[in-house]
């Protein structure tokens, strides 16, 4: 069965298919098995969720269904006002995701392509910053937002409770993750690419703006995907720095809603699954960009 | 956790990525020269800014942290700050009674961890490397959790440990008044069954980097070990497990930090109540909560700190240090 001679080793290996063996049958039956398991959980909630709650009340959960309808979903969905929810995740994340790849990119691009002697414990700063657990930093961190007034600029009139106050931390946070990964990037570009260019007399907001940023695309899309999901089901910061319930994103608002308007489990299941929708959208069309970013150069081959 | 509800992992990263292979010069130090005062300025703009962000938001609340773990204040008004020396470390250590339970619970955590959802990944990549049919279809059902919202997973596996209402006890006919198993509030198993919904999510994080290792090892080492006539098990365990030497450590470093993070689903779950009492919970709780007790509340942020600095800083040093020399 194996065709493939040209390419490389590596390659040839990958496109290689073995022949049916019975231990490649095992395999298989195993790993559905594990894959059905793993699976288990989320088909389970979207079972409850299409049922009625009248129904599982009465006839318990583990039974057969009279009906299966989307009714839940709906519920949930219109109960709760998600909608707004949904616009405050994206108030947060689409500013959050954006201004960390710019301001971290800046960073690489001066760590990476100059000699200067900070850099190195520039970067170090950054990484360690971006592998604190967040609770080190939250209590100043809170009461730093409620010192900071900001009459006019936000709802609150803080930095408290705020959209702004939000995409500040997940910035400042995020960006250490970014900035470490995209020195590595940029210091496999040619340095001649930027060194002609600085010769000629560029700029080197030239050379950081139209030379660097436009080769770092591939890296920048794997790391935009990889940072909207984690925004996006941010549930620490947005419980700790938000207190007004419409005001939050909506991984945490769920934890509110629950609690409030949710009186049946079918329902917090359609509700949960709601708002997993918007990350497993992204997996599926970005799912290249978010494995690759996730081990952005641990895969030499 | 939370917003980084997936630890990044510098290491891995710090490779450079494919067709980088011998590392590239920078700028010598003579075409500094070239820069102009307007290039410097920007430079400085350039980098500074996001550092000034960086620094401010994270390290000077950490060193704050640290200051404000010697006093007690209320957190209205500066006047109120008073310095107290020790007095909260020695009270969480000998007057606290969730302090070691949270200690502990963050052991058992990185234990669980380490032990069954990480050997399992790393086995799921090796089955998966063998270029299998449907490979990406396995990967997807396994990697599904790791995209969701830690928050949600809890949401998820609530339907499962429910005692009135949820599938295990249904299915084991426990879900009736009196016969109940709580798997949410009995202090002996709540632990446990968080555990079991957190390595759910692990695994598919742990089998991911194991793929990408996997995918790093080069194809002749196996023909080798093959052509000496060594079997699977022996070219795993002698061959391909070595070269996964920096995964390992990677993946070492990655579920102390989740372990060391771990919040949400715990939160969730029951809100660290009996049982489930973490270090990151303490913390939490000293704001939110109804006490507002900052310095006693930072002393355990400090014991975090402490903790993880002890894990971070010998990692990035031997990872910058590796990548200097390369």
């Amino acid at each position: 069965m194996s065709t493939t001679v040209d390419t490389t080793a590596a390659t040839a290996a990958r496109k290689e298919r073995t022949p049916v063996r019975p231990a490649r049958i095992v395999l298989h039956v195993f790993l559905v098995c594990m894959a059905l398991a793993w699976l288990g959980p989320l088909l389970w909630a979207l079972y409850a969720a299409m049922r009625p709650y009248g129904e599982t009340s009465e006839k318990g959960y583990v039974s057969w269904p009279d009906k299966l309808s989307f009714d839940n979903f709906t519920n949930a969905f219109t109960q709760s006002d998600m909608t707004h929810y949904f616009v405050n995740t994206l108030i947060i994340a689409v500013p959050a995701v954006l201004l960390t790849l710019f301001l971290s990119s800046m960073v690489a691009f001066y760590v990476s392509r100059f000699d200067f002697r900070i850099n190195l414990f520039l970067l170090l700063v950054f990484t360690a910053g971006n592998l604190l657990p967040q609770q080190v930093i939250i209590t100043p961190l809170y009461r730093l937002y409620l010192l900071i007034d900001l009459p006019g600029i936000t709802m609150s009139g803080k930095l408290y409770d705020s959209a702004l106050g939000l995409v500040l931390i997940h910035v400042a946070f995020q960006s250490g993750f970014c900035a470490f990964v995209l020195s590595n990037y940029m210091r496999s570009l040619p340095h001649e690419l930027t060194e002609a260019a600085l010769v000629d007399g560029a700029s080197v907001w030239r050379l950081y703006w139209q030379i660097v940023l436009p080769l770092c695309k591939p890296a920048m899309a794997a790391l935009a995907t990889l940072l909207s999901i984690w925004i996006y089901n941010d549930f620490f910061w947005a419980l700790v720095l938000i207190s007004t319930g419409e005001n939050m994103p909506i991984t945490s608002a769920l934890n509110n809603l629950s609690g409030q308007y949710f009186t049946d489990p079918n329902l917090v299941a359609a509700g949960a699954l709601l708002t997993a929708i918007p990350t497993l959208i992204v997996y599926f069309a970005l799912q290249r960009q978010f494995v690759s970013g996730l081990t952005l150069g641990a895969n030499k081959g | 956790m939370s917003s980084e509800t997936t630890t990044k992992i510098p290491e891995a990263a710090a490779v450079p990525p494919p067709g980088a292979t011998t590392p590239q010069r920078r700028f010598p130090q003579g075409h500094q020269r070239l820069l102009t005062r307007r290039d410097r300025l920007t430079l400085g703009l350039m980098a500074g800014l996001p550092t000034i962000l960086h620094v401010a938001l994270v390290w000077v609340t950490a060193l704050a942290s640290i200051l404000l773990a010697f006093t007690t204040w209320d957190g209205i008004g500066f006047d109120s700050i008073k310095w107290v020396g020790l007095h909260n470390f020695t009270e969480l250590f000998t007057n606290n009674p969730q302090f070691w339970p949270a200690v502990e619970h963050n052991i058992v955590w990185f234990v669980a961890l380490i032990l069954i959802p990480t050997p399992l990944g790393l086995f799921l990549a090796v089955q998966l490397d063998k270029n299998i049919r449907f490979s990406r279809v396995y990967q997807t059902a396994f990697f599904l959790p790791v995209v969701m919202s830690l928050a949600v997973i809890g949401f998820v596996w609530q339907l499962i440990y429910n005692p009135d209402t949820g599938l295990i006890n249904s299915l084991i006919g426990a879900n009736e008044p009196g016969h109940y198993i709580d798997w949410i509030g009995d202090p002996d198993l709540n632990l446990w069954a968080i555990l079991i919904a957190a390595s759910w999510r692990h695994t598919g994080y742990m089998m991911i980097l194991y793929l990408a290792g996997l995918k790093g090892v080069d194809p002749s080492l196996r023909e080798a070990s093959a052509l000496d006539g060594a079997n699977e098990w022996q070219t795993f365990k002698n061959v391909i497990f070595p070269t996964l030497r920096p995964t390992n450590t990677v993946v070492l470093v990655v579920t102390i930090i989740e372990a060391l993070r771990a919040f949400d689903l715990v939160f969730v779950f029951n809100k660290g109540a009996e049982g489930t009492e973490l270090l990151s919970i303490l913390v939490t709780n000293n704001i939110i909560g109804e006490s507002s007790r900052i310095g006693y509340g930072s002393a355990i942020a400090v014991v975090l700190l402490v903790i993880s600095l002890a894990v971070i800083i010998p990692y990035l040093i031997a990872t910058f240090r590796k990548e200097r020399q390369a």
